[in-house]
């Protein structure tokens, strides 16, 4: 954390990627090419275990969606979340962290998880309703209740925070 | 002979090509030419998996393999020519190409005579959509099977051709893919003749290595997996690593290895000095480090404080560079003359701690004052214009100051000017409330507890059915807080002159006889004015009831409006002092002109006495009321600086410890309850810093010391706050947002600095200066060192043109030019702003616009889907053909539900036709990103298929 380098080597980040599970990552991929870390030790590196959203984080990451990365998936992760990656890039994978249920639509379900999460679920029902409800409401261009990747670039686009808050830095 | 024979050849290869170009005629009868093109590229896809492999065999027959490949497909070129003469225009160009390369390669041809000859037998076996794609491949196995088995050679055929038909159906998948995929392709096929080009070809060739280049420098911002990146890097960079080097031919290539080892070493570099730099940003890691706990906001201060830091980096060298150094080194030696000595009254005590702690002493008279500077023109051996590099640097420092305040804060007006709109007011809190930054659990916590909070208060907001049931109460406390707040206002402004006029009655007395308390007395009002002022301030606020967002903006206008008051309460008490000294300073003027004349009476009475020379300390001289207002200063900013850092221990960390440690032993959670930790006032120590700024830029003048205290001050602070902020303080439960408010801070910046100015250029103007000390002593004006310098050390002309020029005749009308453009380009800029809100509106009117369309549509698509339930429903019993058409409108209704939503979801069935033939309404409707997401099922599915394929060479 706080690491003031923005570009790593491979040697680094691999070295990130082996401290998560020093048993299971091999320093030479000759014998096992494939290994990858599973989500529990992943959420729980100092920069992502305060995310309410880090499991979705890792597994939007991971190509089978079960949160185990490889390294190529590891490095693809914090090369998205770094600060050099462009606004579109990280609209993709932020629509991405926050489609819960993997439908490509950030239905009301994905928001009031979303909700629930960044608020500890302190809200009442009848709070989240509204809130979820006036957010689709604000975003959904084409008016099928739910925001396609469209609508939510859109948004994303405008927004003034999004860049300097969706990064992490390792 | 040879072509006859080859033309024979290839026709039964041609003739599936041929089919399903008529097929496509029907189609389009435009577009079939290159449609053919592509099944090309398609085919000669393999073709380069082919000779990946074969590239490690022989280079030196590589040359004469690619020619035949050529020769073989121009020939069969032109057998499709025959047959339809209408595509003749495209195939004209090359086969003109072909003709004058057909030459150079018949003898070759004739070697492969006997190989075709088995291959055509064999094609005839062969399914047709095979032939299709083994064009390339064949000629490949004919070049293998050379002088070899050729028993061996259809095996190996037969083999290879099983591997072509599921390459095949790749190809189908990968045709569908990005469209730089089709272009590697075409990429691949003309490179395959890349040592017979024309000159266009070339430059094709030249446009694909440049494409291929893009495509590798653009790849970070593609959202692909990882893998596929590397996978595509490498292509591409092997790409143009072949094919470069071919566009230079024979010597080209010996200097493009050497290019492409220089870009690589280059690259390596690069990426080392970039980390370089990161490493040499002070405090980077500090501030990073603080931002990963607190989140951006509290990371803002100390960007800021950095930014000070820099600009007083460069005032300091400016006047550390070209004033005090100079001056020390070239210019006379303390005691030389008595501006540079302490006086005898004062020798005693001039080494006392106490005395040089107020900057007294041997530290008055010293470089670090404007008084010990000497008006003699020009200093040591270098002829250095001593008076007039001291006017310019304290007109050089506030210029620098303007510039930079106003640079940057146009800077940041580009910046905040895209999200001004409250119209995505919920999703924003929804999806970029969260700091992904955050990594500390009560930094977390805070942040839940906050977002929690601004959403309640939006709902609330939203709800707005929450009236003010007492509005005259309201009204009535906010008019009585604002009362209150004038009160301590007009309170301290009044402690503040009280003081400093008591502090020059001290003065006059002498200080020895007073307690340090008194010495002291107006630095330590106003720093504990500035620190008890704003908790007042806080307290009353409570009683107006304002949102928390326009309560802290009151609050900020509040502690603004205080320090700004206290300032310029102190500065005109300094004023007073000014003209008492003034008054002082001609007594004595007066005193030492008749002391002087009864001397030089005496003196030239007896003339052959030798003058009596007098020790400089011992002669009498005037209260310079330069060096006093400088001394003030530095006082100031000492007694400040010292208040701050107290504070920051006491309220700070004190605090913080006995909450930690006494929270064992007392009755109630300490660190939940009362005292708690404290949190960071970012916008009070933002405020701070600009008012000590502030300072500065008023004192520097006097007092050329003043920018290296700062620099100083900055320096600790930097540290001790960091170490604060880490070890005992808790981030703000509010938090003052660091986007929108970094111009409010440099507005306020820029209020300042012009307010600081002003009193400075008002004395500098107004007030003569002393006659006995500085470098302007003995001058009218302080600027007259301008004139001086003009009519002494330029040209004659320069002088007549410069007075020329500050003719009033020519000053006004520029004056006036200013005026009318700076009108003209306001309100340009205005006619800008409006015409950006009015498309803002248009498109925000498009957008509404749209969407109740769509909603319409989706609502109709809903109707007729209901309407052909029922006709179902009722209809049962009767012909399929009813079930048919139901059928079609569910198609239909989909394929509107496609169009709607502006991509394609991922197609459940692999109904490709029916996407193909959505129609493209709703491009105009969603201007959003690519018909797909990456990493959605269906790509990943050909990237599957894809990796193997590539990995094979």
């Amino acid at each position: 954390m706080g690491n003031k380098q923005t570009i790593f080597t491979d040697e680094q980040l691999h070295g990130r990627y082996h401290e998560l599970a020093p048993h299971l990552v091999p320093m030479d991929y000759t014998n096992e090419p494939d290994c990858k870390v599973p989500l529990s030790l992943i959420v729980n590196m100092p920069e992502l275990k305060e995310n309410p959203f880090r499991n979705r984080i890792v597994e939007s990451f991971s190509e089978g969606g079960d949160g185990n990365l490889s390294f190529n998936e590891f490095v693809d992760m914090f090369s998205v979340l770094s600060e050099m990656a462009p606004r579109e890039l990280k609209a993709i994978y932020a629509f991405k962290i926050y489609d819960f249920n993997v439908d490509n639509f950030l239905c009301k379900e994905d928001l009031e998880k979303t909700l629930n999460r960044l608020t500890k679920e302190e809200l009442t029902p009848e709070e989240v309703e509204l809130v979820c409800d006036k957010t689709i409401e604000e975003a959904d261009l084409d008016g099928d209740n739910k925001l396609s990747f469209a609508d939510f670039e859109n948004m994303i686009s405008r927004a003034p925070d999004f860049l300097s808050t969706f990064h992490i830095r390792i | 002979m040879s072509q006859d024979s080859l033309d024979s050849l290839v026709t039964s290869e041609n003739d599936i090509d041929i089919r399903l170009d008529v097929d496509d005629e029907y189609e389009q009868e435009r577009q079939s030419g290159r449609r053919r093109k592509r099944r090309r590229r398609s085919g000669d896809k393999k073709e380069k998996k082919k000779k990946h492999q074969r590239r490690r065999s022989s280079s030196s027959a590589r040359d004469g393999r690619e020619e035949r490949q050529t020769k073989k497909r121009e020939s069969s070129k032109k057998q499709r020519e025959k047959h339809f003469k209408e595509r003749t225009t495209e195939r004209n160009e090359e086969e003109a190409q072909t003709s004058s390369v057909k030459a150079t390669k018949t003898n070759k041809n004739i070697n492969n005579e006997k190989t075709r000859k088995t291959k055509t037998a064999e094609r005839e076996t062969e399914k047709r959509n095979e032939k299709k794609m083994d064009k390339s491949p064949k000629t490949i196995e004919r070049k293998e099977s050379e002088g070899k088995n050729t028993d061996k050679s259809k095996e190996r055929k037969k083999h290879k051709k099983v591997q072509n038909s599921s390459d095949e159906e790749k190809t189908k998948e990968e045709s569908e893919e990005d469209k730089e995929e089709q272009e590697e392709l075409d990429k691949e096929q003309e490179e395959v003749r890349s040592e017979c080009l024309s000159p266009e070809e070339l430059e094709k060739l030249k446009e694909a290595v440049d494409e291929r280049k893009k495509l590798i420098q653009s790849l970070r911002v593609k959202p692909w997996p990882m893998k596929k990146k590397l996978v595509s890097l490498r292509e591409s960079q092997e790409f143009v690593e072949k094919y470069e080097g071919a566009l230079g031919k024979g010597k080209g290539r010996k200097i493009y290895a050497y290019k492409v080892i220089m870009t690589k070493k280059w690259m390596k570099f690069e990426r080392d000095f970039e980390n370089f730099k990161t490493t040499l940003i002070p405090w980077e890691m500090k501030i990073k480090e603080i931002e990963s706990h607190f989140g951006s906001s509290v990371a803002s201060y100390f960007i800021f404080l950095r930014w000070m830091y820099g600009i007083n980096m460069i005032l300091f060298c400016l006047t550390f560079g070209l004033v005090m150094v100079p001056e020390a080194l070239m210019g006379r030696p303390y005691g030389s003359i008595p501006r540079k000595t302490v006086p005898r009254a004062e020798e005693a005590s001039a080494m006392d701690f106490a005395v040089l702690w107020d900057f007294g002493g041997y530290a008055q008279y010293s470089v670090l004052f404007y008084g010990f500077y000497n008006n003699q023109r020009a200093i040591g051996w270098l002829k250095f214009r001593m008076p007039l590099s001291y006017f310019l640097v304290g007109v050089g420092t506030v210029a620098y100051s303007y510039m930079v305040v106003i640079r940057t804060m146009a800077r940041n007006a580009n910046e905040s000017g895209i999200g001004d709109d409250n119209s995505f007011n919920f999703s924003w809190k929804m999806f970029t409330s969260w700091d992904y930054l955050i990594g500390n659990t009560e930094t977390a916590d805070n942040k839940f507890a906050s977002i929690t909070t601004s959403f309640k208060e939006a709902i609330l907001e939203e709800q707005e059915s929450r009236k003010d049931d007492n509005i005259h109460l309201t009204r009535f406390l906010r008019v009585l807080a604002n009362f209150l707040v004038l009160c301590c206002l007009a309170g301290s402004g009044y402690l503040i002159y009280f003081v400093v006029r008591r502090s020059q009655k001290f003065a006059l007395d002498g200080l020895e006889n007073h307690t340090w308390w008194e010495r002291n007395e107006v630095n330590m009002v106003m720093s504990l004015l500035g620190m008890f002022c704003p908790m007042l301030f806080d307290v009353i606020s409570t009683l107006e009831n304002y949102h928390p967002r326009v309560a802290l903006q009151w609050q900020l206008g509040r502690i603004f409006a205080l320090f700004l008051g206290n300032l310029y309460t102190f500065i005109i008490a300094l004023m007073d002092e000014i003209n008492l000294k003034r008054k002082e300073e001609m007594i004595v003027k007066y005193n030492i002109t008749t002391w002087e004349n009864s001397f030089n009476g005496t003196v030239s009475e007896n003339s052959t006495a030798t003058p009596i020379s007098l020790h400089p300390a011992d002669v009498p001289r005037g209260p310079c009321w330069e060096t006093m207002v400088g001394q003030e200063f530095v006082r100031l900013i000492i007694s400040d600086t010292m208040t701050t850092y107290i504070t920051l221990l006491i309220g700070d960390f004190l605090r913080a410890v006995l909450v930690r440690f006494l929270n064992h032993c007392w009755c109630w959670d300490l660190e939940a309850g009362f005292p708690s930790y404290s949190e960071f006032d970012v916008s009070g120590n933002v405020l701070g810093l600009i008012f000590n700024q502030g300072m500065i830029w008023m004192g520097a003048f006097y007092a050329p010391c003043l920018p290296a205290l700062n620099l100083l001050r900055l320096h600790i602070s930097m540290y001790l706050q960091c170490w604060a902020v880490m070890c005992c303080n808790v981030p703000q439960e509010r938090v003052f947002k660091a986007s929108g408010s970094n111009n409010f801070y440099m507005a306020m910046l820029l209020v300042i600095l012009f307010l600081s100015t002003l009193p400075a250029i008002y004395t500098i103007v107004t007030i003569p200066p002393s006659f006995d000390c500085g470098p302007f002593s003995g001058k009218n004006r302080m600027f007259d060192v301008i004139h001086e310098t003009l009519e002494s050390d330029f040209p004659v002309w320069f002088s007549k043109v410069f007075s020329y020029a500050s003719n009033p005749g020519l000053v006004l009308p520029f004056i006036l030019l200013m005026v009318l453009a700076i009108y003209y380009l306001q309100s340009t800029s205005k006619n800008y702003k409006e015409a950006n809100v009015k498309l803002k509106k248009k498109l925000q009117m498009q957008n509404e616009e749209n969407k109740k369309k769509n909603k319409r549509a989706a609502l109709k698509a809903q109707m007729d889907l209901e309407e052909a339930r029922k006709a179902s429903s009722q209809q049962k019993h009767v012909s399929p053909r009813r079930h048919q058409d139901v059928n079609e409108i569910h198609c239909s209704r989909q394929r509107h539900y496609y169009s709607k939503n502006g991509r394609n979801p991922a197609p459940p069935v692999g109904d490709r036709s029916l996407r193909r033939s959505a129609p493209r309404t709703y491009q105009h409707v969603n201007p959003g990103p690519p018909g797909y997401l990456p990493g959605l099922p269906r790509q990943s599915e050909t990237r599957m298929h894809r990796v193997p394929s590539l990995q094979r060479h």
